[in-house]
């Protein structure tokens, strides 16, 4: 098996304990933006292909380079994603919607404006349930609309080049209300938004692709007061772990600004991830002036009731819904039911397995599911539905009820896993050709008895002396002879039953 | 024979029809006539380009059209063919395909010319003095401008240097240089004709329309590039009628306003004159007329020069030098920084009323004012629109001047932008409210220039326009005067 990267975080030094107790005096008020890429075949305004990882700028068009005389077109499909996720994140979506110019000059933005909504996004006011401390917290979703996205710049020493492969690419905004109040919180919010938006099927959520980023906006305020502080928008953050440390390490340096009775100034600040802090990008005095105004190319768009219930037919099983449906219907407990639904594949995967397997009780191959499983696709950066199991799903079961039944014991059964996994031999294979079944056939197992008792006649008479220690010799004995084969419980029975009784 | 560039282009059908000539002669006789005369009209931009057109030895020749060679505005996108907007910032740019009028106009078997119609930078003008390549001349009077932003359209029909034009109307700039240059200008109902591959001056304004010598010859060219295109979502997908159907000479009935807010001081008395003449001639075909009020038109063009420089402001954005066109060399930016490029690319690509109108139209949308001027312009539009509602509720059509004067001089107006803006007068409130409008000659002042008449019917009712123009022209000769060149 090849092993994917192992990112190792680096040493961070752990901070000082003394600040510590005035960063409790304020709260932290966190809104999230997030920006995804919907996954239709083609571009939001004309019919490039939308496939990642093409050859700089071969899936452009007149439309997507902003040439001129060209108009955008937009994507139905990609209205209809939209809508798919403010119906899940229970916003209220708008009976009509139009597009705006957003005004600025960059060389990754041919048009040197992006078509995006401005006062009239598809829709608004809505929530995410999150998970936090054990219970649920409302975070109100203030608003969703969709845009384009822009090209892609690679600087060069000499040069800088544009791909525009990316350009016209469908991104929808979601933007939270300032409700969130700790990094963790906001740690949670995506990872709950992520997995949401990956069961609709709508984005590949991958942020090293890009097609999922995040900016937030932070500010601190003194416990109880109703004003908020100052904000700080935080980019540059390329993971969810990034967002969350960054967070802590701007609640850290705003709380120790204003308890040296500095002020927070306004700014957007970048995560560096080599330093592990933020860093100042531009101030709010430099901001721009978007000039939003109706994009004229684009008429008003009437999104008709019966086609928002059509497409809200088409939502699946969320994770929540799912989660709740395992712990009914499979006995599973929320720990494990909640590891299982994080990704709809791992989730439709585990509940293949569980069907599969003729046991009643599933916790067993649950167990399996999320531990040794899990352990070897993490190894690989995979996740559990991604490992190619060799004789696929009847083997994994099998494996699972070889350990269960005590045919083999449980570390050998990992180990045979991994082998199976490494080697792409079925499990079952591995354990016969390497002859690793335990030997639980009585008779069998009476034999090795009977000629550990003769062979070690000492230890024997001690045992029925008293001393206790004297059985775990001869079972020691008893394996060694078996070449680790026996079932060590049945052959301490043999052997125990044989001594009291000889 | 007559001279064949002279003719329009139902005639040459008919001699093609009749087996009389074939479609190279046509194209030799304008070659002919625009080396003659060109020089002096300079109707045209990078001449030398012109060749012949590729598609007239082809079958389409059992098409509609025939091979008629149609000359096209400087911003509409031709395969290949240069289209500059007669901008400096568009050196070079030629685009890798055609505007969907160009692409219908070949599958009726149009011959495309190579050079293009001169025109005001961006279609920013009334005169055509904006042009990166020189000002084009009125044909009736070389000293005057042909009118603007298609002058060189106007002029090239005027001159008999093309059978068929194609111009762009944002403001007027069909219909007032057909009114300069004696020819008939058609500003379609915005949505009647796609606008894919018209370089936006302003989007919800621009409409692509023909240029042409008489009213059938722009009935024959509207049918062909009339039409939805899905690949222009403001195109509206209503069927589109066979036009020529509605050249009748036959006005009985037809009710007409005259709104007395167009009848106003400022207006030349020729003008005015003529225009009433033309109006009791219409009267005695048969048609009746009364004044009307469009009680909102003294705020047009204050509020055309906001959406207008609005909509410009963000469309022109992106010629910055970064893909295509001209792009300032780095000798002459003293740091090789991006910010410096744009500066120096737009400072030098653009001419100054191009710069005017961007720097207008930036201001209006800026954080603070777009309240008091983009958004208040946009209702005022609304009310613009609602006044012509009114109207059409009770008339089958609204008659005007077309301009306020005749053709004015070369460098009348050029140091004054609002003079200059004024020209628009009358021809501003039909791209506000996007109500199809036409231009037809109606007459010459005494110093032998000529006047134009506006006819304006509701959305998409083209077809009024044409009935009332023909039947004008059919008892009147003006349309058959030529300039002498």
């Amino acid at each position: 098996m090849t092993y994917g990267r192992l990112s190792i975080p680096p040493f961070k030094e752990p901070r000082d304990l003394s600040r510590v107790g005035s960063i409790m005096d304020y709260e932290t008020v966190i809104g999230l933006e997030v920006h995804v890429h919907l996954k239709t075949k083609t571009k939001a305004f004309c019919g490039c292909s939308t496939e990642f990882g093409k050859e700089p700028n071969s899936q452009v068009c007149p439309v997507c380079l902003g040439f001129p005389g060209s108009l955008p077109v937009l994507n139905k499909a990609a209205l209809e994603f939209a809508i798919k996720v403010a119906l899940v994140l229970n916003c209220q979506v708008q009976d009509s919607t139009k597009f705006d110019r957003k005004n600025y000059f960059y060389p990754d933005l041919p048009k040197n404006y992006q078509i995006s909504q401005y006062d009239l996004p598809l829709s608004r006011d809505g929530f995410l349930d999150i998970n936090t401390d054990g219970k649920t917290k409302r975070i109100g979703i203030r608003r969703i609309h969709l845009e384009e996205d822009a090209g892609k710049l690679i600087h060069r020493e000499d040069a800088s080049l544009v791909d525009f492969n990316r350009s016209g690419i469908p991104l929808l905004e979601i933007v939270s209300e300032p409700e969130i109040t700790s990094a963790p919180q906001a740690y949670e919010y995506l990872t709950t938004l992520k997995s949401i938006i990956e069961y609709l099927d709508v984005s590949d959520c991958d942020m090293e692709k890009g097609s999922l980023r995040c900016d937030a906006n932070i500010s601190i305020r003194k416990k109880g007061s109703t004003e908020l502080g100052t904000k700080i928008e935080l980019k540059n953050m390329n993971s969810f772990k990034a967002v969350r440390d960054a967070l802590v390490f701007e609640v850290e340096r705003q709380s120790e600004l204003l308890n040296e009775g500095k002020t927070v100034i306004q700014e957007t600040r970048l995560w560096d991830i080599e330093e592990l802090k933020t860093i100042p990008m531009r101030a709010k005095e430099e901001a721009q002036d978007y000039r939003y105004f109706p994009e004229p190319d684009l008429t008003t768009f009437i999104i008709e009731r019966n086609r928002v219930e059509e497409i809200r037919k088409t939502i699946p099983e969320l994770p929540r819904e799912k989660m709740h449906r395992f712990m009914k219907e499979y006995g599973l407990s929320e720990y494990d039911a909640k590891i299982l639904v994080a990704s709809k594949k791992d989730a439709d995967f585990a509940e293949e397995c569980i069907k599969a397997d003729e046991e009643k009780n599933k916790k067993p191959i649950a167990n399996w599911l999320i531990g040794p499983l899990a352990q070897i696709a993490g190894l690989a950066n995979l996740s559990i539905s991604e490992v190619k199991i060799p004789g696929g799903i009847p083997e994994f079961i099998k494996l699972k009820n070889f350990e269960k039944d005590g045919n083999i014991s449980n570390l050998v059964a990992k180990s045979v896993l991994s082998e199976s996994i490494a080697r792409g031999i079925p499990a079952s294979q591995i354990i016969r050709d390497k002859n690793l079944f335990q030997i639980s056939d009585s008779q069998k197992l009476d034999n090795i008895a009977e000629e550990v008792i003769k062979e070690n006649t000492k230890s024997a008479a001690d045992y029925k002396q008293g001393k206790n220690n004297a059985l775990m010799f001869l079972v020691g004995q008893a394996m060694k002879k078996s070449q680790g084969k026996a079932n060590p419980k049945a052959i301490q029975e043999i052997l125990k039953r044989r001594l009291e009784h000889a | 024979m007559a001279e064949l560039n002279k003719l329009t282009a139902h005639e040459l059908i008919e001699k093609l029809n009749n087996k009389e000539i074939v479609a190279e002669e046509i194209l030799s006789a304008l070659k002919k006539r625009i080396r003659e005369v060109d020089s002096k009209v300079k109707a045209y931009v990078r001449l030398n380009k012109i060749s012949e057109p590729a598609n007239l030895r082809t079958k389409e020749q059992e098409n509609k059209l025939k091979g008629i060679p149609v000359s096209i505005k400087d911003n509409i996108c031709t395969d290949g063919l240069n289209t500059e907007c007669c901008s400096k910032i568009l050196e070079g740019f030629r685009p890798p395909y055609d505007a969907t009028v160009i692409k219908r106009l070949r599958q009726a078997g149009a011959a495309i010319l190579d050079a293009k119609t001169n025109m005001d930078e961006f279609a920013f003008g009334s005169s055509t003095e904006n042009s990166f390549f020189g000002p084009t001349h009125n044909p009736w009077d070389l000293t005057c401008v042909p009118g603007g932003s298609s002058g060189g359209s106007a002029a090239a029909v005027s001159s008999d240097e093309a059978i068929l034009a194609l111009g762009s109307d944002t403001g007027g700039s069909i219909r007032q240089p057909a009114a300069f240059c004696g020819v008939v200008g058609l500003k379609p109902t915005y949505g009647r004709v796609s606008r894919f591959g018209l370089i936006a001056f302003a989007s919800s304004l621009d409409q692509i329309g023909p240029i042409t010598k008489d009213v059938q010859d722009c009935a024959l060219l509207m049918n062909v590039i009339s039409g939805y295109d899905p690949r222009d979502c403001t195109s509206v997908n209503i069927k589109v009628p066979d036009y020529t159907k509605s050249l009748v000479n036959d006005v009985k009935g037809i009710k007409i306003g005259i709104p007395k807010e167009y009848f106003i001081a400022g207006m030349d008395p020729e003008v005015k004159d003529i225009l009433e003449e033309a109006i009791n001639q219409l009267k005695g075909l048969g048609a009746t007329y009364k004044e009307i009020s469009l009680p909102h038109t003294e705020y047009a063009v204050a509020v055309y020069y906001i959406i207008a420089t609005a909509e410009a402001s963000s469309n022109l954005a992106r010629f910055d030098g970064v893909q295509y066109g001209f792009r300032s060399q780095k000798s002459e930016v003293r740091s090789q920084n991006l910010i410096d490029m744009y500066k120096k690319t737009r400072g030098n690509g653009f001419g100054q009323e191009a710069k005017r109108r961007i720097i207008l139209g930036t201001f209006v949308l800026s954080h603070g004012y777009y309240d008091a001027y983009y958004l208040r312009a946009l209702k005022v539009r609304t009310l613009i629109k609602q006044d012509f509602d009114q109207t059409f509720k009770e008339f089958d059509c609204i008659i005007t001047p077309t301009s306020p004067t005749p053709a004015f001089k070369i460098g009348e107006k050029i140091e004054d932008p609002l003079k200059m803006y004024l020209s628009d007068i009358y021809t501003i409130s039909a791209n506000l409210a996007g109500i199809p409008a036409i231009s037809v000659p109606c007459g010459f002042t005494k110093k032998g220039l000529p006047v134009g008449l506006q006819i304006l019917a509701k959305p998409f009712n083209e077809e009024m326009l044409f009935r009332l123009a023909y039947a004008y022209e059919q008892n009147t000769s003006w349309h058959k005067m030529k300039p002498k060149l």
